[in-house]
Parts: C-alpha cells; sequence; structure tokens
C-alpha cells in the first residue's frame, strides 16, 4: 500500500492551481486557493453550501475564469490553452445535464458526433456505456421519466463518451437516495481503477472518506486542511482508546497507571488519549501492564464531521454570507 | 480536418439536435402559427371591414386581405422570436450549455444551430400561414422573382430575430422569462409598425416612430413584392435593418455564451 502510494504522488500533475481567487461584486467566493493533484488520485473538495467548490470546478473546467492565480490541468495552462483542456477533461455539473427531448441513447449519440467520433465507434461505444451504467432498458426512453439516479448515471455516461483523463464531478450524489448512492460510489471506484483522475466535490464527509485518496477542506473559499482521510482525523483531537474492563478495581488500577484517562464508573470504561497512532497504544498497553484484565479495547478515531468543527471553529453548515 | 469543417460538422449537428427537438416537442411550433393565423382571421372575417373602407387609398384599391397579409407574414416571422428564445434558455438553465462548453466542440456551434433551426421553423409557418391566406382570399400579384424575394426578406428577417432571440434566451434567468422578454418583438413592434395600417393613419408621435422602427419596412417591402406595386427604398432599408439587428443580435448572443452560467 505504500509502494503504491509512493508511485501515484511520483507520477504527473493533474491538476495544479496556485492562489486562485474569485468574487462576485463584494462577495468573495475563493481567497487564495492552491492545489496539487497527481494523475490517477481521487481528490476531494469537501466543505459545506457556499464554500467554493462549484466555483472552483467552474474554474478548473474552464467554464469561467478565475480573477487571479494560475491553473493547469494535464499540463495545459487555463488561459492559454483552453481548448486543450476541454479535450482530456469530463464535467458532471451538480446537476444532471442532460437533453430532456432526446432518449438516453440519443444523448450518448449526440456526445459522440460533438466528440467527431467515427459512427461506428459512436454506436460502440454508447452501447458500452448504456450496458455498464444499467440504462439499456432505458435507452429510448427520455430522461423525464427517468429517476433521479438514473439520469445521473446517464449524465456521467454522456461525460464519459470521450474518455477523459480528468472527470469533474459537482456533488455526484446530491439528492440521490442511499441505495443510487452506493451505486454511484462503485461507478466511481470502478473508474479509478481506470486509472482516471477525479476531482471530486462533495459536502458529505462519509463520502470523501469513503472515495478520496486525500482530502482539500474548504471553508469559506479557503483551504483550511489538507491530507489523507487519516491524517485529517489525526489532526483533531479526540482520538482515543476506549478500554472496558471486567469490575471496578481493574478499572481502578487502570485509572492509577494511565491518570491521563477519563474514567467512567458506571461503564467501568476508562478513554486514554491516543495521538500516535500503534506507537502510543503500544506505550499505553505497556504501562497498563499485563497485572489489569482488559475486557475489550476499541480505538476511535473521529469522524469528518468532527474534523470540520475542529479545524474551521464551525459546524458543517450552509455557508450563505 | 481543418477548424473550418469541425464548425461546419458541430454545427450541423446542433441543427438537427434543435430539429429533433422542434419534431418532439411541436406545441411552439404549432403556436406560432396559430397566433398570426387568428390575427388574419379576426381583421379579415371581423375587424377588417371598417379598417379596409377607412383605408381608401392607402390599400390602392385591393381588398383589405392583400394588405394586410404582408403584414400578418412579417407577424408570423416575430412569432417565431419566443420559441428560439424559449429554446436557447432551456439549455442554458438545463445545463447543456455549462456541458458544451466544458466539451472542446465549436463555441458558436450551439447558437448556430439554434438560428438555422429558427430560420427553417420560419420558413414552415409561414408556408403554413400563406396557405390559410389563401383560403381566406388573399390574392398575391407577384412575380416569380417577387416570390423568391419575399422568401428572401422573411429568411433575412427570421435570421436577424433569431440572433436577438438567442441573446434574449441568454440574458433571461428563466424560460418564462425568456418567453416574456421576445413580447415586444412578437406584438408591440408587429402592432406598431404597418402591418394593420399605414403608419401615416397613426397618431403623430405614434407615426414617427412607426415609419422609422425596423419591422415598417420589412412589412412595406412584403407588400410591395406580395401585390406587385413598386418596392422602392423599402427593400434595402429592410435588408440594411436585418444587417444590423443580426449583427447587433450577434455580438450580443456571443457575450451571452461566454457568460452564460445557470
Amino acid at each position: 500500500m505504500c509502494g503504491m502510494n509512493a508511485t501515484k504522488h511520483a507520477t504527473r500533475t493533474a491538476v495544479s492551481a496556485n492562489g486562485l481567487r474569485k468574487a462576485y461584486g463584494e462577495k468573495v467566493v475563493l481567497d487564495g486557493v492552491d492545489l496539487s493533484i497527481g494523475e490517477g488520485e481521487v481528490f476531494a473538495l469537501l466543505g459545506p453550501n457556499g464554500a467554493g467548490k462549484t466555483t472552483t470546478v467552474q474554474i478548473l473546467s474552464t467554464l469561467i475564469p478565475a480573477d487571479a492565480g494560475t491553473a493547469s490541468v494535464m499540463g495545459h495552462d487555463l488561459r492559454g490553452e483552453a481548448g486543450a483542456v476541454r479535450a482530456v477533461i469530463g464535467v458532471t455539473g451538480q446537476f444532471s445535464a442532460v437533453d430532456n427531448l432526446l432518449t438516453g441513447e440519443e444523448n450518448l449519440l449526440l456526445m459522440g458526433r460533438l466528440l467527431h467520433l467515427p459512427a461506428a465507434e459512436r454506436r460502440a461505444r454508447t452501447a458500452r456505456l448504456l450496458e455498464r451504467f444499467d440504462l439499456i432498458e432505458a435507452a429510448r426512453r427520455t430522461p423525464a421519466t427517468y429517476s433521479g439516479g438514473m439520469t445521473r448515471r446517464l449524465d456521467i455516461a454522456m461525460t464519459l463518451m470521450g474518455r477523459p483523463r480528468l472527470i469533474f464531478l459537482d456533488e455526484p450524489t446530491t439528492g440521490l437516495d442511499p441505495r443510487s448512492r452506493h451505486t454511484m460510489w462503485q461507478l466511481i471506484r470502478d473508474l479509478v481503477a481506470e486509472g482516471v483522475t477525479i476531482l471530486l466535490t462533495t459536502q458529505y464527509l462519509e463520502e470523501a472518506d469513503q472515495l478520496a485518496d486525500r482530502i482539500a477542506v474548504l471553508d469559506r473559499g479557503r483551504i483550511v486542511a489538507e491530507g489523507t482521510p487519516e491524517e485529517l482525523k489525526r489532526r483533531i483531537p479526540g482520538a482515543h482508546i476506549r478500554l472496558r474492563f471486567a469490575d471496578a478495581a481493574s478499572l481502578e488500577a487502570a485509572a492509577r497507571a494511565l491518570p491521563e484517562g477519563t474514567r467512567d464508573d458506571e461503564e467501568l470504561v476508562l478513554r486514554v488519549p491516543n495521538e500516535g497512532g500503534i506507537a502510543s497504544l503500544r506505550e499505553v498497553l505497556a504501562r497498563l501492564g499485563d497485572g489489569v484484565a482488559v475486557d475489550d479495547l476499541s480505538i476511535h478515531t473521529p469522524d469528518l464531521d468532527d474534523v470540520f468543527f475542529a479545524l474551521t471553529g464551525n459546524p458543517a453548515k450552509e455557508q450563505t454570507q | 480536418m481543418t477548424t473550418l469543417t469541425i464548425a461546419a460538422q458541430d454545427s450541423t449537428t446542433m441543427l438537427g439536435r434543435e430539429l429533433k427537438h422542434t419534431l418532439r416537442f411541436p406545441l411552439l411550433l404549432i403556436g406560432s402559427i396559430l397566433v398570426p393565423v387568428v390575427l388574419l382571421l379576426l381583421f379579415v372575417y371581423i375587424l377588417g371591414g371598417p379598417i379596409g373602407h377607412g383605408l381608401g387609398n392607402a390599400a390602392r384599391g385591393a381588398p383589405y386581405v392583400d394588405f394586410l397579409v404582408p403584414g400578418i407574414l412579417m407577424m408570423t416571422v416575430a412569432a417565431g422570436s419566443g420559441t428560439t428564445a424559449i429554446n436557447v434558455n432551456t439549455d442554458m438553465t438545463g445545463g447543456m450549455i455549462d456541458r458544451f462548453r466544458t466539451m472542446a466542440v465549436t463555441r458558436g456551434a450551439l447558437l448556430t444551430g439554434h438560428v438555422g433551426a429558427s430560420v427553417l421553423r420560419t420558413l414552415v409557418t409561414t408556408a403554413v400561414v400563406t396557405g390559410v391566406a389563401l383560403l381566406a382570399g388573399f390574392r398575391p400579384q407577384a412575380s416569380v422573382a417577387g416570390w423568391f424575394a419575399v422568401v428572401g426578406i422573411v429568411a433575412a428577417f427570421s435570421f436577424a430575430l433569431a440572433w436577438l432571440s438567442a441573446a434574449l434566451g441568454l440574458v433571461a434567468k428563466t424560460v418564462a422569462g425568456a418567453n416574456g422578454s421576445t413580447l415586444p418583438i412578437q406584438f408591440l413592434l408587429p402592432f406598431l409598425s404597418s402591418a394593420f395600417v399605414p403608419a401615416g393613419s397613426m397618431p403623430t408621435g405614434v407615426r414617427w416612430f412607426t415609419a422609422h422602427q425596423p419591422f415598417t419596412p420589412v412589412t412595406e417591402s412584403l407588400r410591395a413584392l406580395l401585390t406587385g406595386t413598386p418596392a422602392g427604398d423599402n427593400a434595402y432599408l429592410a435588408l440594411a435593418w436585418c444587417a444590423a439587428m443580426a449583427l447587433a443580435g450577434y455580438l450580443w448572443a456571443r457575450a451571452g455564451f461566454r457568460r452564460a452560467a445557470r
């Protein structure tokens, strides 16, 4: 696993952004965003509504210009080589962008035409994508008859017609039911397995945790933290070892050996802060010694909700100025 | 492939898409035939009698229907504006424009497709309305060359209004707003033109506006061609106005497309 990560980071940079700024009138949406995403990586931009996630995607996908800052995508400068950027990216926006008067199949064929694929390849790719995204039965119907999950799948299938090397997924599961969400997660994992780079935005902390190699936490237009999900979780206080004992005497003995712990006499539980991972776990167990019988041991790692709160001092709620 | 053939190919793809939309959802097309047809019938059978008498020499001795139909044809062209603005706005608010803008698709192709489809739709609606007019007693005196000129002016006027409507569709925030913003093109300017009565018969302030706004020379040149009378400078004036409106609409739409975001 370590070796794999090392290889990943050694590869080329898919997205590199420096000091991106964007304001609409008085309202500053992006206040100096730096990003570096390696090829083949799944990178999640995590933040509440209004944090600047969509604006970042719009800038990096050539939809809107940044007020300041530079960025390159797959080695192409955003300003000077927008056309070359567009040829290698695929974008699935926050709201599904499908043609509601065309059938699912016609939507895909339209993408193929606009990508200038030869007719035979257009048909073959359309057939493959319909099958892969479980849309064969819906192929001859218009999206007006689709469920939210089906429309999203068609949307992403349209994005894949061009075999993009970098895919932007702006809140891909917002508004989907839990089952469709898990289907979407699996689709995203399959894309990753094919070596595609993904920039994902989400306000679901679990989603970033599940899918991303690295996460940047975006808060009011600034990146307030960045790292692997584990790194982020470790950065905040509250990681601890939870020890449960069979009787009050064992708890008493353990509390004497580990005075930094917090005891809960009713539950017969001692919570010991554990910031250092395995090494500090070993140390805690060594100090506890062999004499004290531990009934149960669990390691509590805070989830990303805790991370957001700890990093920003705000709950992960909507940010509207 | 050269840039130019790619541009032509992309525009054709977009035109085909837009024509498919029209066939899938023909309600707007039917609407832009029904409105002028209802006005035609209203003015020929109900209001036309006294208006025709009142016009006297202005109608050049022909029945009022022959005076009216060129104006109705002009109005039929204008009636297509709503459809174009609605369709462009639907592409924007529905996210399709954002999708196309993140693809390596020729920038102007989508709007070219919309404008092309708009002109083709107008040729269909004006043909149908002309057919209804013939049934209602319209007796055109145009030569073969005159008919070609009529089609040319209709196409040029439609092309100009389509670019303006595309821009209005891109500027509007909602589909309803897009439709609403074309109402001056669909109704106000046609009524304040020489479509129903000559500009000279209008109150002074209105008369000046009517005489100098683009829809009047378009109507007058169609009227001259269809009644077989000399068009004078009106045809050139009409074409000059169409060129100016098309250029303004094109530049406005191009700027709107760059900024377009839902």
